[in-house]
C-alpha cells in the first residue's frame, strides 16, 4: 500500500496566506503515518520552513506583486518529506545567504538560516521562468 | 495585528493579541513602537503570552524595538514566551540579546 503524500498549493502573492500554508504543515506533521519523533516539532518546523520560504518568494523574489502567484507543493512518503517553492525572480546564490554571518543585532537575514537549520537538504534551481527552492527533511 | 498598549507609570506593556507573528503583520508591531518611541516612551514590556508562532520577520520586529529603545537609553523587556516561541530564540541565540521574564509581574518589577 503507497503511503505517498502530495499536495500541492496555488495562493495569490499576498502575506496573508502565510498562516493557511503553515497550518497545512502543522497538520501534514500530526498526520504522517509512519513518522514516530516529536510530531509537536515538527509541526512547528514545517510551519516556519513554510513560512520563511513562502514569505521570501513573495516578499523578494515576487516583489510583492499582488497580481502574481506562488505554488508551493508538499511530498511526504516514509522516508522523507520534500517542500518545494516556486518563484517568479530572478535567483539568489542561496549557500552564499547562508553563510553570510548574521549579527545578534540584525534585524534581518535569519530567514535563509533557519530552512538551513532545521531542513536536511536545501537546493534552489532553475526552474522555467523563475526559480524553486527545495527543502528536504529526513523523517528518521 | 491586534495588540493591546497599557501604561503603567513610565513602562508601556504591549500585549501581542495574535497566535502568529509574522511577514504579514510585523510590521504593525514595527510602527507602533516606533510611535511610542516618538512620543518618548522607551521602557517596553512585550507579553508574548498568546503568541504561538514566530518567523524571523516577527524576531526582526522585536530586534528594531530592542535596539531603537537602547538607543534612546530605554529598554525593551519580552515576557511570557509560549515554549515553541521560547525555542525560537535559542535556535537564532537571540535568547542571549532579550531580557525574558517568565512573566508580566517579573517583568514590572525588574525596572
Amino acid at each position: 500500500m503507497s503511503r505517498q503524500v502530495d499536495i500541492d498549493i496555488r495562493v495569490p502573492n499576498q502575506t496573508r496566506y502565510l498562516g493557511m500554508i503553515g497550518k497545512i504543515g502543522e497538520s501534514l506533521a500530526h498526520t504522517l503515518a509512519s513518522y514516530d519523533g516529536d510530531r509537536e516539532e515538527l509541526a512547528y518546523h514545517l510551519n516556519l520552513v513554510l513560512t520563511e520560504a513562502l514569505a521570501n518568494a513573495i516578499c523578494h523574489a515576487n516583489a510583492c506583486d499582488p497580481s502574481k502567484e506562488v505554488k508551493v507543493s508538499i511530498s511526504a512518503s516514509d522516508h522523507e518529506l520534500t517542500i518545494r517553492v516556486y518563484d517568479h525572480g530572478q535567483g539568489f546564490n542561496i549557500k552564499q545567504l547562508a553563510k553570510v554571518k548574521v549579527k545578534e543585532t540584525d534585524e534581518g537575514g535569519r530567514g535563509v538560516q533557519i530552512i538551513f537549520k532545521l531542513m536536511d537538504r536545501v537546493r534552489y534551481l532553475k526552474k522555467g521562468p523563475g526559480h524553486v527552492l527545495e527543502m528536504t527533511k529526513l523523517l528518521h | 495585528m491586534q495588540l493591546n498598549i497599557t501604561e503603567q507609570g513610565e513602562i508601556i506593556k504591549i500585549e501581542i493579541q495574535e497566535e502568529r507573528m509574522d511577514a504579514h503583520n510585523s510590521g504593525d508591531l514595527k510602527e507602533q513602537m516606533l510611535q511610542l518611541f516618538d512620543e518618548g516612551k522607551c521602557n517596553l514590556i512585550i507579553d508574548l503570552s498568546a503568541v504561538r508562532f514566530v518567523d524571523s520577520s516577527g524576531l526582526g520586529a522585536l530586534v528594531s524595538g530592542f535596539k531603537n529603545a537602547s538607543a534612546r537609553e530605554g529598554s525593551l523587556k519580552l515576557c511570557s514566551l509560549q515554549p515553541q516561541v521560547r525555542s525560537m530564540f535559542e535556535l537564532t541565540r537571540l535568547h542571549r540579546v532579550f531580557e525574558i521574564f517568565a512573566s508580566v509581574e517579573e517583568a514590572l518589577e525588574s525596572y
